[in-house]
């Protein structure tokens, strides 16, 4: 059963669409080496490469001390930013509160 | 195809590339192919300090593969080009299945 008219139903019909649902809107990326991005999607394809827009870099640094085991978090900005798609974990509409 | 075709309009713009292992190189993006492979030329390394080991080199390859993130300047992006191409692309997956 393949739907011709191919927009309706294949609006959700497979994981990717999702994020096509996100173009144009903040979304949340999680990165491998415990890092987060959010940012506006401008475009991304089926390998997740992405280009955000008004990026939040955190990045999150464990201290390796003995005694205490603190999280440091490093936060940068950037105005434009392609991300590669095979360090990208996952991806999550941000709804702004 | 996208993210080359897009790559392609950046050429001779200046971009930071951030490589997984942390090193920065900001240089003048001069070629780029399907794998995004990057050639760079004039490059600077951020923290030279830290990573001297490019301080005499003028211009590089990167394999793609490599890449983390590529800064890109803002002014040079068409963000409503690049949506209106991710919907064509999006809508080409959907369609070309089962090829």
């Amino acid at each position: 059963m393949t739907d011709p008219d191919n927009t309706t139903t294949s609006q959700i019909s497979e994981p990717l669409d999702l994020v096509h649902l996100s173009l144009d809107e903040r979304v949340f990326v999680k990165l491998r080496g415990d890092r987060e991005l959010r940012g506006r999607l401008h475009a991304y394809d089926s390998h997740c490469n992405m280009v955000l827009g008004d990026v939040e870099e955190t990045i999150y640094v464990v201290n390796d001390d003995e005694e205490d085991e603190s999280v440091q978090t490093i936060k940068k900005h950037s105005e434009m930013l392609f991300v590669r798609g095979d360090s990208v974990v996952l991806v999550s509409p941000l709804v702004q509160s | 195809m996208l993210f080359f075709s897009f790559f392609k309009t950046l050429v001779d713009h200046e971009v930071t590339i951030e490589l997984k292992n942390d090193l920065c190189i900001t240089g003048t993006l001069k070629s780029v192919d399907q794998f995004l492979n990057i050639k760079l030329d004039e490059i600077r390394v951020k923290d030279e300090a830290r990573y001297p080991h490019l301080a005499a080199v003028k211009n590089v390859f990167i394999r793609g593969s490599v890449v983390r993130y590529v800064h890109l300047p803002a002014n040079a992006v068409d963000t409503a080009l690049l949506e209106d191409a991710t919907r064509r692309e999006a809508g080409n997956a959907a369609g070309g299945k089962g090829r």
